[in-house]
């Protein structure tokens, strides 16, 4: 059985152009476009964060047919600001052996864990809110900026693990402005047009 | 014996406010214009009301009793939109507030009244407007206090609610932390008062019973009478505010719905 698609398509507003896309499970889609244009927007409308007039669809199932948690539970944002709500880092998601072995992978500390999560540096938070995020296996990842506050070295280790997650069928459809990163993961581009 | 108090002695008390006045004008704390005018403002409105119920209980009517009733529920339901960070727009801001204060006053008014004066003449206005304004007092402290808890944090937790509704969690899971502790911060009041009353001060209603004449042990029984229907009344409009207005600042998507709020403004007063 293939796995479905993601599609959306939006009308032209004031400022943007309308587009269109499709992001296919096992692929990478990056999202470009001036900064200010909507990029950030755009994915939160897909995770049905923010309301629209725009059509998505997952397979044959239209964004409203699913209740709104479940939806977001197959296509998922991440966003670049990581939020967090519970006393230590172990308390937002379940610390099993996958989500170690991700830890181990994006070289964060394992008792960084047990810390508060303001006690974590920006890109500590960064890597733990993709660990929070993969553990809940999505179909699609929607990601904002994932590796902006990551050194080069890192943001390999990160890309590393997105291009595996790629290859077992998540689809990523990515907001960066990292042009390497886009290069090695991305299967095409997405770009916003303002008007 | 109940002692009416004469010209002089509000003239004497008149003239204490004023020194404390003076106090901050020599010692430049800034209080001063703001001492003196809630002062006149408080001489002006109690005389008026004073005067108002002595005029209404004369004429012991019903429908009267209600009018007034309604005008207090209005404006306790402006005041407590009034001092709030951010506020939910118009229309909505006033219909939460309203129904909250309006709700839980009413309810817990008409159990009081009805109990303590009987269901032939549970609108009689001497009883009824005292009894009920203390409830509706305390049923806007606790919703006023409770939706600034609520509204001074959620923007800040922003970030965190989202996080949660992204990772698939429902609008209710994400809020229950904040909506929590503003319903706690709204009962606080009503708590301290409870835990207060006897060893740390002499509740009003009690000091002013004994003050006209009762005997201790009588003012003390309505003193608790009243108490336990004021907690009923705090909680209930500090919970009803907290979650219509989380109904109203979320969607039937679980989305957050900050844009329903007022642009933010400073806090007024």
């Amino acid at each position: 059985m293939t796995k479905p698609s993601l599609k959306g398509s939006f009308p032209p507003t004031s400022t943007v152009d309308a587009m269109e896309f499709e992001l296919a499970a096992h692929s990478c889609l990056v999202l470009t476009g001036p900064s200010g244009v909507g990029k950030t927007t755009l994915l939160r409308k897909i995770a049905d964060l923010d309301p629209h007039d725009g059509v998505i669809s997952l397979g044959p199932i239209k964004q409203g047919d699913l209740p709104a948690p479940e939806w977001r539970r197959r296509v998922m944002y991440v966003a670049s600001n990581s939020g967090w709500w519970a006393g230590r880092v172990r308390d937002h998601f379940s610390v099993d052996d996958n989500t170690l072995v991700l830890i181990d992978a994006f070289a964060v500390g394992r008792d960084k864990l047990d810390a508060s999560p303001s006690h974590l540096s920006t890109g500590e938070r960064q890597r733990m809110a993709l660990v929070r995020a993969l553990s809940l296996q999505p179909d699609f990842l929607l990601l904002d900026e994932p590796t902006s506050a990551l050194d080069h070295e890192t943001a390999l280790k990160v890309k590393a693990v997105l291009a595996d997650r790629k290859r077992s069928g998540c689809g990523l459809l990515v907001v960066t402005h990292d042009s390497a990163q886009a290069e090695r993961l991305s299967d095409g581009m997405l770009r916003m047009r303002a008007r | 014996m109940v002692i009416a108090l004469t010209p002089v002695d509000l003239v004497t008390a008149v003239a204490l406010m004023l020194t404390s006045a003076g106090l901050s004008l020599f010692l430049s704390l800034g209080f001063h214009k703001g001492m003196v005018w809630a002062s006149i403002r408080m001489v002006v409105e109690l005389l008026l009301l004073g005067s108002l119920l002595r005029l209404v209980f004369r004429q012991d009517s019903a429908a009267l009793t209600v009018l007034i009733f309604l005008a207090m529920l209005t404006a306790a339901a402006h005041e407590v939109g009034a001092r709030q960070p951010r506020r939910l727009q118009g229309g909505w801001r006033h219909l939460i507030n309203g129904a909250a204060v309006s709700m839980s006053t009413i309810f817990v008014s008409a159990f009081a009244l009805v109990t303590v004066l009987g269901a032939d003449n549970w609108l009689e206005p001497a009883h009824a407007i005292p009894i009920g304004g203390i409830i509706l007092g305390t049923a806007m402290n606790s919703a006023s206090i409770a939706l600034n808890a609520l509204l001074s944090n959620i923007g800040n937790e922003r970030d965190a609610i989202e996080a949660q509704l992204a990772l698939g969690g429902s609008r209710f899971s994400a809020l229950s932390p904040l909506m929590r502790r503003a319903v706690n911060a709204g009962i606080i009041p009503v708590m301290n008062q409870m835990v207060g009353a006897g060893i740390i001060t002499m509740p009003g209603i009690m000091s002013g019973q004994i003050l006209a004449g009762q005997d201790p042990l009588n003012a003390a029984t309505y003193q608790v009478f009243l108490m336990l229907l004021l907690a009923a009344s705090g909680t209930a409009s500090a919970i009803f505010a907290v979650y219509f207005t989380v109904f109203r600042l979320s969607d039937e998507r679980h989305r957050l719905r900050l844009d329903r709020l007022e642009d933010e403004r400073r806090p007024k007063g």
